[in-house]
């Protein structure tokens, strides 16, 4: 049994104005997990306190073994960490950068690094200040995935990205775990990155992890119904519906927990039920923020 | 997703580009070939192996299983599902089914409709 690459439990980060409340994750080896959650959910804080670059105040924290906070300079040589504002010289080009996490990673892999060059479509001879930035993004990606971490942990990799660059750091990033022994951890609020990408879904609201499990289950809770109502009836809220709109003769139940009996549960109450849609991860998503905001204002 | 997937190694083996007790790519291969998660593409596997489509076998990996004429299945498959939503919609509109028959018989004796329409366009 392998171990997995994160594990956080009980992990707990109070600010003035925000809490990391009871956060409780796991990302098995050589699995990808999206990291979803509106903007200030604490994605960002969670990201900082498993490379121990934020403390937290209670808690147990493990990465790739490695107990965090304490183990933190350990750790780092196995972890790589790419975030929108990673600090690159401007006055240095992409070659200069290169040579340099060389020369602290003994694991650099020169033949990987020239062939994500091409890739990517970056020249070594530029300066980062005259880059674009797509660009940007694509080499500091570079930079990282080149030392061959086991772990990769990536802060909205593919934010302000062309389609066209999207799809190829997407595309490094599934490689990456073709190795088993690798995994990835990013957040992303682009829900069709991860869902195209991701084995494991963990989505924070609020400082709470509202679910954390295998994207394929999580998926297939949810559902949408289309239904038809006869004049005058009222259809009932069933269990493992978590919003029910109805507008004259037409009905849309949204299910955050289906089961295959309930199209005929709705059926027996007097609907006829036109369609049962699977839903996207965006539909999800907002579904999802909705729905706690609501138990939240009760 | 995993149902898009399901669709397309349908379709690989429909048209014979994968044949009867051929290997597939592993998993995580063709999660890499195709860009999306390995999850996604076991989930695929496993459905695929429940219809009876493909075979695993521990530390062999999967191939395409050897049931009889799979490629018939598969458009039998898909024709009941597209007739199903043929009938849905003649429901919806009121069709009789002598009508709806009629129709279907006029379309069967034509050429396909993109085929009509690209003619049709042609000419212009």
């Amino acid at each position: 049994m392998t171990e997995s690459a994160i594990s956080m439990r009980g992990v707990r980060k109070t600010y003035r104005f925000f809490a990391l409340d009871d956060v409780d994750l796991d990302l098995p080896t050589g699995h990808i997990m999206g990291f979803i959650g509106p903007n200030g959910a604490g994605k960002s804080t969670a990201i900082r306190i498993l490379l121990g670059l934020v403390h937290q105040d209670r808690g147990d924290v493990r990465v790739l073994g490695h107990r965090m906070p304490a183990g933190q300079v350990a750790a780092k040589w196995d972890i790589g960490f790419a975030s929108e504002d990673m600090r690159l010289y401007d006055a240095m080009t992409l070659g200069w950068h290169m040579r340099f996490i060389a020369s602290i990673y003994p694991a650099w892999d020169k033949a990987y690094s020239e062939m994500l060059l091409k890739r990517f479509g970056l020249v070594p001879e530029q300066k980062i200040r005259g880059l674009s930035h797509g660009q940007r993004v694509k080499a500091g990606l570079l930079l990282v995935l080149a030392r061959r971490p086991r772990l990769l942990v990536l802060d909205e990799p593919t934010t302000g990205l062309d389609p066209v660059a999207r799809h190829e750091i997407l595309r490094e990033l599934v490689s990456v775990v073709q190795d088993e022994g690798r995994s990835v951890l990013f957040s992303s609020h682009h829900t069709q990155d991860v869902e195209q990408i991701s084995d494991q879904i963990t989505f924070i609201d609020r400082g709470r992890i509202i679910d954390s499990m295998d994207k394929e289950t999580y998926l297939d809770r949810w559902r949408r119904l289309r239904m038809e109502v006869p004049s005058g009836a009222r259809l009932p809220v069933l269990p493992g519906i978590v919003k029910l709109r109805q507008n004259g003769h037409l009905a849309i139940a949204t299910a955050n927990a289906f089961r295959p009996d309930l199209p005929l549960a709705y059926e027996n109450a007097g609907a006829r039920v036109q369609r049962v849609e699977t839903m996207t991860l965006e539909e999800i998503f907002v579904a999802n923020v909705e729905q706690s905001r609501e138990e939240a204002t009760v | 997703m995993y149902l898009q997937i399901m669709e397309q190694i349908k379709q690989k083996i429909a048209v014979g580009d994968w044949r009867e007790g051929d290997s597939i790519p592993s998993i995580r291969q063709l999660a890499a070939d195709l860009s999306v998660s390995v999850i996604t593409v076991k989930r695929a596997y496993l459905e695929l192996e429940r219809e009876g489509v493909i075979v695993t076998q521990q530390g062999k990996g999967s191939s395409v299983a050897g049931g009889s004429e799979l490629g018939a299945r598969l458009h039998e498959e898909e024709l009941e599902s597209l007739l199903d939503q043929v009938a849905r919609l003649a429901t919806l509109m009121g069709l009789e089914p002598a009508e709806l028959a009629r129709r279907l018989g006029d379309t069967a004796g034509q050429e396909p409709a993109t085929k009509r329409i690209r003619k049709r366009k042609a000419n212009d």
